[in-house]
């Protein structure tokens, strides 16, 4: 019996080590080591992050093709391990003063990540499903982690119900097509379709159909949205980091991979539903946001918006979309953590505050959060020169040249309404009369406002790693 | 030609000085002050170096100057910045008016002097690079990029209205320039490179030509503003502090005429002919709609407002008369127009800094109390009517004949338009100026100081040396613009063959 290369799996296998190594720890020590175990995990990530960089593997499978490495996946495992390493280190200092240390939690993300890790390097159905599993359960229960608070464990009980449902109906889509080709494998998926090949049966194409209604809820895309607002405003805000960054990235992640690998020549079948997908998601995102009066639940519509503009990228189905979906995640993420570093700064004398109203006169009182947050919600926006501009412009490169212009034109056009909430944002802190004003920031999250806003302001100037990593990664996809 | 990268040297030279400030501490006072003196030797510096440009300036050629080329974004997306005959004198406007903003506002600005210099140097690195980017994405991200400083500095620093003007300002702009920039993603998806000397040459399919022409003007008409998205600029210039009310006025406004003549004539020369004539309708209803509106303000600033709007409509009339005259003009009467508006709003911020009034009725009789003042304030309203010997005068001569050529009706509507904004400019006038001084406030009110002086000086002097002796400016401009006519000209040539082709 030959046993299958474990070494191309050495970085989720580390991690599964890690998480489990770290669980004793937290048994033995209890809540005393949380902060010691948020740092071990964020080393964790770190030593992740290097064996996904540098293991020398290149576009090979293991555990009989269930399991795949290559450069789409070293760029987006980067992402994740580098999104989820800030959510724990976000969530230390608001942990400690709200009273929430406990040491399961970085314990949870750094399970929930491993499922991420698995998800992107998914070769096979099966594989997806696992990885999807591990990850979402993590999510329940991180979303319900303030068990004392109502808003919390609704916010959890409301996720769990919905997210299994949407399993049910991924599961239910995987097993139609199980049924119509006899195979879950994705090479062998794509050998089916090549040119010449099969036509895609009703029943495989309703199998697609529910796919990609499970996986939109993962990404929270219209109409699979609903629970992001409830969600995001009810569980922790570090929590709300957490949720806005990774698992996005690996939904999105997932998405892409199952769609252009398996079902890449089957392009004219599913290209209207992703396209009816992100324009509602893009509108939905735009308009609803405006009359949030909390700002984690506009981020929730914020973020809806932003996958429909990612999805653009997918619709387009081509190199170029890859690479603008690539691109814009990476960009996202970034300015995510320093959308949520700022929110989690937003403590007054009696506690946190949500209120967006809360905000007023920020640039007085604060000026260089002010200054940071101003930053963010301008790239949010996609006003050049900021990074986010560049996150838009590739992708809709990819839908002008895939033929899709009123596509485009509605993108930018939701973008133009979407630009007004962020507008707001920045009058609020700047145009309108001081509030009560926050507490002086913490070290840490200044370090990452400013490192993440640094990032924002500078990209323009220095664009050319992340491009060539997004090339690079898209171009495995289509080889 | 100079050997070193003069363009770049001049668009971030002003970065430098927003450095310089955040580097500069201590008590709000005294950061207040040295922001106030950083800011304006930056801009003085980046005045006289900005010169060199004009000085080593090549007038025989029309070819693009002081070329620099680096790779950016890959896929033929380059840093590419360079200057011709057209865009030249935009980058000396700009650099001129900006030092006389500072000092204008040297005493008016009290509150967070710091961040409000810092938007202006930003402002001025944005405008520069606008005129100098010969790559369609550096071109938009300049573009684009003003609008946060420029929001900031009328919701911050602006009147009562604020809020509401800074966001109609926002969004106004950016819807239309997101349409310009699918256009421009279209024409990088054809032609295969965002390079504008290249797509200059490039022939776009004429039909698709329209589509495109629409989707720049759809920018452009909202910038320069033309009737009927112009709605926005009387609530932008009304709120805004008035150094923000000569950039806009000044430079803001020109970018929209100068992009018509950097890309829709020459890159869509089939659309700009086909859709001149909708360019004259909307610019002889702006002349004479918006004068007629000027003509029953209440606020001076909103009168001068809609004078813009009027007078933009002239240059946009010129622009497209794709005639020496009526191009030159185009572009002659926008730097005049940029001096003397720029002035006007000035003369306005300095008695709205007395009295803290705009309303024309509550003034009446200042040139019992304010002689000097006085004076200043007759030679631009002459200016923007356009009397001989002034910069308005040449600009609006040129532009009427080059009119003329091409069609007799809009220049007969045109010159209606004239005799309009004569009737404002001087109504205004008689109403500010002379008359009795009854109003009790304003009998202590006093004349222009040394500062105010020396801000209008610069200003008199570029008025009448563009009336008077306009060659200079001319002569950088024939050889640039001849070789736009003969580029509209085989394209056109060029388009007519493909269509006869195609029968």
């Amino acid at each position: 019996m030959v046993l299958p290369d474990f070494s191309i799996a050495l970085p989720e296998i580390f991690l599964a080590c890690a998480a489990m190594a770290l669980l004793m720890v937290g048994a033995y020590r209890g809540n005393k080591a949380t902060s010691l175990i948020c740092w071990l995990s964020v080393l964790s990530f770190f030593i992740a992050g290097l064996l996904v960089q540098f293991d020398g593997y290149n576009n090979v499978t293991t555990f009989d093709g269930l399991y795949r490495d290559d450069a789409y996946g070293v760029f987006m495992k980067t992402l994740c391990l580098g999104a989820s390493a800030f959510a724990i280190i976000m969530s230390i200092d608001f942990n400690k003063r709200e009273k929430l240390v406990r040491f399961e939690f970085p314990i949870l993300i750094l399970i929930a990540t491993l499922g991420m890790m698995v998800m992107i390097s998914a070769n096979d159905l099966m594989t997806m499903y696992m990885g999807i599993e591990l990850m979402s359960l993590s999510l329940y229960v991180t979303a319900a982690f303030k068990r004392d608070s109502v808003r919390s464990t609704e916010a959890g009980l409301k996720y769990f119900v919905l997210g299994a449902l949407s399993s049910g109906m991924l599961l239910y889509g995987v097993s139609l097509i199980y049924g119509f080709t006899g195979t879950t494998n994705f090479d062998v998926l794509a050998g089916l379709f090549t040119s010449g090949g099969e036509e895609a049966g009703i029943g495989l194409l309703v199998g697609i159909v529910f796919m990609v209604a499970g996986l939109a809820f993962k990404v929270s895309a219209v109409p699979f949205h609903m629970w992001t607002p409830d969600v995001y405003e009810g569980v922790p805000t570090p929590v709300t980091a957490f949720f806005a960054a990774a698992p996005k990235v690996a939904a999105i992640a997932l998405f892409l991979r199952v769609f252009v690998t398996p079902f890449g020549d089957l392009v004219e079948q599913w290209q209207q539903i992703i396209v009816f997908v992100s324009i509602a998601s893009m509108i939905l995102g735009a308009f609803a946001a405006i009359n949030q009066k909390n700002i984690k639940r506009l981020m929730a519509y914020s973020s809806i918006g932003h996958i429909g503009y990612a999805l653009v990228g997918l619709a387009a189905g081509t190199e170029e979309g890859v690479r603008g979906v690539l691109i814009y995640m990476a960009i996202y993420v970034v300015m995510n953590i320093g959308t949520f570093a700022c929110i989690l700064s937003m403590r007054q004398r009696d506690g946190m505050v949500e209120d967006i109203s809360e905000l007023a006169g920020l640039s007085k009182s604060q000026p260089w959060m002010a200054f940071f947050f101003l930053i963010f919600m301008f790239s949010l926006a996609g006003i050049p020169p900021l990074a986010g501009f560049f996150g838009k412009f590739y992708i809709f490169i990819a839908a002008v040249n895939a033929g899709l212009i009123p596509l485009a034109v509605i993108g930018l056009v939701t973008s133009v309404v979407g630009a007004y909430y962020y507008l707001r944002i920045v009058k609020i802190m700047y145009f309108d009369d001081p509030a009560e004003g926050f507490e002086p920031t913490s070290r840490t999250q200044s370090i990452i406002m400013a490192a993440s806003g640094l990032f924002i302001v500078f990209f323009v100037i220095f664009p050319g790693p992340l491009l060539e990593g997004a090339q690079a990664a898209a171009a495995v996809l289509f080889s | 030609m100079l050997d070193w990268p003069i363009l770049s040297t001049v668009t971030f030279l002003p970065l430098i000085g927003v450095v310089l400030i955040l580097l500069t501490s201590g008590k709000e006072e005294s950061a207040a002050r040295n922001a106030r003196w950083v800011t304006l030797w930056t801009t003085l510096f980046t005045f006289v170096i900005s010169l060199f440009i004009w000085i080593n300036f090549d007038n025989n050629t029309a070819a693009f100057q002081f070329v620099e080329k680096s790779s950016w974004l890959g896929n033929n997306i380059n840093y590419h910045m360079g200057v011709d005959g057209i865009s030249m004198l935009f980058i000396i406007l700009t650099t001129f008016l900006m030092p006389l903003c500072i000092l204008a506002s040297w005493e008016a600005i009290t509150v967070r002097v710091r961040e409000y210099m810092i938007a202006f140097l930003i402002m001025e690195c944005l405008m520069i690079g606008v005129f100098c980017a010969l790559d369609m994405v550096l071109f938009y991200l300049f573009f684009e990029a003003g609008l946060i400083p420029m929001f900031l500095i009328i919701g911050i620093w602006g009147g009562g209205q604020r809020v509401y003007a800074s966001f109609k300002f926002f969004l106004y702009t950016l819807i239309g320039s997101v349409l310009m920039l699918v256009a421009m993603l279209t024409m990088y998806f054809i032609a295969g490179t965002t390079d504008i000397p290249t797509l200059i040459d490039f022939n776009f399919d004429p039909h698709l030509q329209l589509w495109l022409w629409l989707a720049f003007f759809a920018s452009f008409a909202v910038k320069v503003p033309m009737w009927p998205v112009h709605t926005w600029l009387p609530d932008a210039h009304v709120q805004a502090p008035t150094a923000g009310s000569v950039i806009l006025a000044g430079v803001l406004l020109k970018m929209g005429g100068y992009g018509f003549l950097r890309f829709s004539i020459p890159m869509f020369p089939e659309g700009s002919e086909y859709f001149a004539p909708l360019v004259f309708a909307l610019s002889v209803v702006a002349i004479i709609y918006t004068s007629l509106v000027a003509l029953v303000q209440k606020d001076m600033k909103k009168l001068i407002a809609y004078s813009s709007v009027a007078h933009m409509g002239f240059i946009t009339i010129g622009i497209f008369t794709f005639t020496q005259q009526g191009l030159e003009g185009g572009i002659l009467q926008m730097i005049s127009h940029g001096i003397v508006s720029g002035a006007l709003f000035l003369c306005v911020g300095v008695i709205y800094d007395r009295m803290h009034t705009r309303e024309i009725a509550r003034y009446g009789g200042l040139v019992n109390r304010m002689p000097r003042y006085a004076v200043i304030f007759m030679i631009f309203t002459m200016a923007t009517i356009g009397l001989p010997g002034t910069s308005g005068f040449v600009g609006e001569f040129l532009i009427l004949i080059g009119a003329y050529q091409v069609n007799t009706t809009v220049a007969f509507l045109a010159t209606i338009g004239v005799i309009l904004g004569a009737a404002y400019s001087l109504w205004l006038y008689r109403r500010v100026v002379f008359g009795e001084l009854v109003k009790e406030d304003l009998k202590n009110i006093m004349d222009v100081g040394r500062r105010e002086m020396l801000v209008f000086a610069p200003l008199i002097l570029v008025a009448f040396w563009i009336g008077i002796y306009p060659e200079p400016f001319l002569n950088v401009m024939h050889a640039s613009v001849i070789n736009l006519m003969d580029q509209h000209e085989t394209a056109m040539q060029a388009s007519k063959t493909i269509l006869n082709a195609a029968k």
